[in-house]
């Protein structure tokens, strides 16, 4: 990792700016992308909308991991409880006669309340008895819904509110909703990480003793950050449901969800908005071309996690950002001594330097 | 005589960016004691901890009979005989006293210290020996540590910031201690904030002040005032204080 | 069934989730390591019990025997390798890394092997018990495990307090760079203790495969009771995790009584809600806790 020795002189003072409010090619290209990715399941065959729905869906829910476990320093194997009540919030209102498109904005509701007490059960646990107990209560949730015989119980139920639309409208129309929910995620972290609460996240990530001793105010910060999560997982699960309308609590509620989130964040590069989504991109290339070996790609992608953590804990984009410096939605923020300081001035980036939580040195 | 028992040589040693200890040298004789003083945050802990191997020097050279050890770690450095007492004792307070200078003596080397001379030394101990280390006072905590210390037979007796939380009568019992190790043939490089009592106890003194080196010698040869300056940095006073001098 | 055989069952099964979480107790406390694939080294040791120890013309029954100390040291190996690396990262690391594993080792086995259930052939025992009561039965098998998981955790004890490496375990989970300047290798004391977590869940492993049914995702679903076990009895404690199998066992037997899919989540509730009421367990000493 770079160091600097800072040198600041007393007499200068500093002024800080963003780092650059958005460098120019993605302002060109963002609308392009946007526009190609709207119209692309009239454009494409059926089978790589319904490949893109799905890398769309694994996009939300690894920006919400990333934002929990590399930002907040929070690693979570639950998350997949909160897809699964996204699910069944979606088929409960759906059965209550509200348009299946309508409710996914109600089931995001449901999941950011629900997840305020889990919130305070949670928290009285650290570290990695945090992440088996978050595990525990998707395994409740999982268990509790199967239970619920108007929702299908054990064996689950199909979606209704679908049937009026031919297979290929409820493909486009999942597909585009998927899209919408993954553009708000993505920018909407995006923002929220530009936002002073993104400050204080950041800080937690690279230093959370230096961040408390800085005022900021951690455990309020972790809180929202898993409510997020939460509400996002949950758009996730809705999303799910509408585009395989077959809703069960296995499937929903399924670990597997919390690997992929976990492998394509850790590959693709953790504390970066970037990087869950170039891990779902390598995710399905790997998946499409492993896909008649079975359980084989999860070997991989779990061995190749294994080996990132370890050798390479920055991850894919992490180690093209510090590379080539590039960034697609720029979050840091640059400070820099004032012309008048008396000795030379100097640059650095302030808050983007290391991505999975250092421990305190020491510690 | 022979080549000096633990010899430091301009080492740096850095705590992320901070550099904690800037091109410090001494050496340590046999059956010598030296004492390390300095204010807080003087760079004289992070020394020991280097010499302990707990900390990597950025440069320079620690040799023990001439060997360089930068590269063995903090454990093998027990063989080779360095023990430190660490700042704030530090025991394994869900152990008992007992088991506290057993875990001491199983990678000892050999040595007149055994548990039993321990309890010589510390002849309160034998009767509290089953009480859990976390329940002692503060000083008895110390003795303990010492002991664990001790009991590894080091040649090198390293002693971090023994006063620190302890009432001065305590303190005083336990630097009592000091030349009857010296005589079981066990050298004492002390760290200590208290200047009196480092001075007191040392055969030699060593000052340093944030990071550097400031003031060396014997202390029969120093004044107060000297100390002073090199210890702070600056003049304390213009006139030294009445009835101040050599210690 | 009645209650008090609902109880006496919850004891039995209580046995073997303290058999299973003993090493998961032991990794955290020495390590500072929560291993997410505990549950899963247990499956393979069962497998291989299974697969490959007939090649070794041993009977399934004492297969142990061999699996046993084998798992012991690969688990010194791979805490010397993988499980250091990641500890020398940081937390997250081991989490994460453990976690990885665990989902790599479960698939490799339902590829290999596929997700059919198999069982450790112990020839007839394995239906035989003892009926004290007409209404009371207790199957040889489950005494038996029970009777080993405690005959192991007070080994296990009597280890910690008596022997000299015990000693040095428990001073490296006091206190770690002090054991380093006290002479200790801390990073071989690491290897011994998860050396002894291996061999312990290998054979909680195999008991369970003698137990009961085991495929290549059964690892998870223990590593969810061994973690409620040690929470609910209290983390650092032995013993608390004996009372806390026992617990959880019951508190299971209980809602199963009442609806049989109310089992697991019986004993998930528990959990939840001495994490609730008494986030430090029965029995807890150290803290894990915010």
């Amino acid at each position: 990792m770079k160091r600097s020795e800072v040198t600041i002189g007393r007499s200068g003072t500093v002024s800080v700016r963003r780092s650059l409010r958005s460098p120019l090619y993605t302002l060109i290209s963002a609308p392009i992308v946007v526009g190609l990715l709207t119209v692309a399941p009239w454009v494409l065959p059926a089978q790589f909308s319904t490949t893109l729905t799905n890398f769309y869906i694994l996009v939300i829910m690894a920006t919400m991991w990333n934002l929990l476990a590399g930002y907040a320093g929070m690693v979570s194997i639950g998350q997949q409880a909160f897809v699964g009540l996204g699910a069944y919030a979606t088929l409960y209102f759906a059965l209550k006669g509200i348009n299946p498109f309508v409710t996914i904005p109600l089931a995001v509701l449901v999941c950011g309340l629900i997840a305020v007490p889990v919130n305070y059960l949670l928290f009285r646990l650290r570290g990695g008895y945090f992440s088996i107990a978050t595990w525990v209560v998707a395994d409740t949730a999982l268990l509790v819904v199967g239970t619920v015989a108007v929702l299908g119980g054990g064996t689950g139920r199909l979606m209704p509110g679908l049937q009026n639309l031919s297979p290929a409208q409820t493909a486009h129309y999942s597909y585009l909703a998927a899209w919408l929910v993954a553009l708000v995620v993505v920018f909407g972290t995006s923002l929220l990480l530009r936002s002073r609460l993104g400050l204080v996240l950041s800080s937690i990530r690279d230093n959370e003793v230096a961040a408390r001793s800085s005022g900021a105010n951690v455990r309020a910060a972790r809180r929202t950050v898993f409510i997020i999560a939460a509400a996002g997982c949950g758009a996730a699960g809705a999303v799910l449901t509408i585009s395989q309308p077959f809703v069960q609590p296995t499937s929903v509620f399924s670990l597997q969800w919390a690997a992929e989130m976990l492998f394509v964040s850790m590959i693709g590069g953790l504390g970066t908005i970037e990087g869950p989504i170039v891990g779902s991109i390598i995710f399905f290339a790997l998946q499409q071309s492993l896909q008649q070996q079975g359980a084989w790609y999860l070997v991989i992608f779990g061995s190749v996690a294994v080996v990132v953590a370890l050798w390479q804990p920055r991850g894919i984009w992490g180690a093209v950002r510090d590379r080539f410096h590039a960034e697609i939605l720029p979050v840091g923020h640059w400070v820099e001594a004032s012309p008048t300081a008396r000795r030379r001035p100097w640059r650095r980036r302030a808050t983007e330097r290391s991505t999975a939580p250092s421990g305190a040195p020491g510690a | 005589m022979s080549e000096a028992l633990l010899e430091v040589r301009h080492v740096v040693v850095h705590h992320g960016q901070l550099k904690a200890v800037d091109d410090v040298s001494f050496t340590l004789n046999e059956g010598e004691v030296l004492a390390m003083i300095g204010a807080n945050g003087a760079g004289k802990s992070t020394l020991l901890r280097t010499i302990a191997g707990l900390h990597r020097a950025t440069s320079g050279a620690i040799a023990v009979d001439g060997h360089d050890v930068a590269k063995t770690s903090p454990h093998r450095r027990v063989q080779l005989g360095i023990s430190l007492v660490p700042e704030g004792r530090r025991l394994f307070s869900s152990m008992t006293l007992e088991e506290n200078l057993r875990v001491g003596a199983y990678h000892a080397r050999k040595g007149p210290f055994t548990i039993d001379r321990i309890y010589e030394l510390f002849d309160w101990m034998p009767e509290r020996r089953r009480q859990r280390a976390g329940q002692l006072s503060g000083g008895e905590q110390q003795a303990v540590a010492i002991g664990r210390a001790l009991v590894a037979n080091p040649r090198i007796l390293l002693l971090d910031e023994l006063s620190l939380g302890l009432a001065p009568i305590v303190i005083e019992r336990i630097y009592a201690l000091v030349p009857d190790i010296v005589a079981h043939g066990v050298s004492i490089l002390i760290v200590e904030q208290d200047v009196a009592q480092g001075v007191a106890v040392a055969d030699r003194v060593h000052c340093l002040l944030e990071g550097r080196t400031s003031l060396t010698g014997v202390p029969a040869d120093l004044t107060l005032e000297q100390i002073d300056h090199a210890y702070f940095g600056a003049e304390l006073s213009p006139t030294p204080p009445p009835g101040a001098g050599a210690p | 069934m009645t209650w008090t055989n609902v109880v006496i069952q919850g004891v039995l099964i209580g046995g073997f989730y303290a058999l299973f979480a003993c090493g998961l107790s032991l990794m955290f406390g020495v390590l500072k390591v929560i291993n997410l694939a505990h549950g899963d080294i247990a499956v393979v040791a069962a497998y291989v019990a299974v697969f490959l120890t007939p090649h070794l013309h041993l009977p399934e029954v004492w297969a142990f025997l061999v699996v046993v100390p084998l798992f012991g040291l690969i688990g010194y190996l791979v805490q010397r390798t993988l499980i250091q690396k990641s500890i020398d990262r940081d937390p997250f690391t081991t989490l994460l890394v453990t976690f990885g594993l665990s989902v790599v080792i479960e698939n490799l086995l339902l590829e290999i092997y596929s997700a059919n259930g198999q069982v450790v052939n112990i020839g007839s025992l394995i239906s035989q018990s003892w009926h004290p009561t007409s209404i009371v039965y207790i199957s040889y098998v489950s005494l038996t495990v029970l009777g080993v998981a405690v005959l192991v955790l007070a080994l296990l004890q009597l280890f910690l307090s008596r022997t000299g490496m015990g000693r040095l375990i428990r001073a490296v989970a006091d206190d770690r760079e002090a054991a380093q300047l006290s002479g200790a290798n801390y990073r071989h004391v690491f290897g011994i203790a998860a050396a002894i977590a291996f061999a312990t869940v290998a054979l909680a492993g195999i008991a369970y495969g003698m137990m009961t049914q085991f495929a290549p995702t059964s690892g998870g679903v223990n590593l969810l009771f061994a973690f409620e076990a040690v929470v609910i009895g209290g983390i650092g404690s032995l013993w608390g995790t004996l009372v806390g199998g026992i617990a959880l066992g019951v508190a299971q037997q209980i809602g199963a009584h009442i609806n049989p899919q109310y089992q697991i989540l019986a004993g998930n509730l528990l959990f939840l809600l001495v994490l609730a009421v008494r986030p430090q367990g029965l029995f807890g000493k150290k803290t894990a806790f915010a």
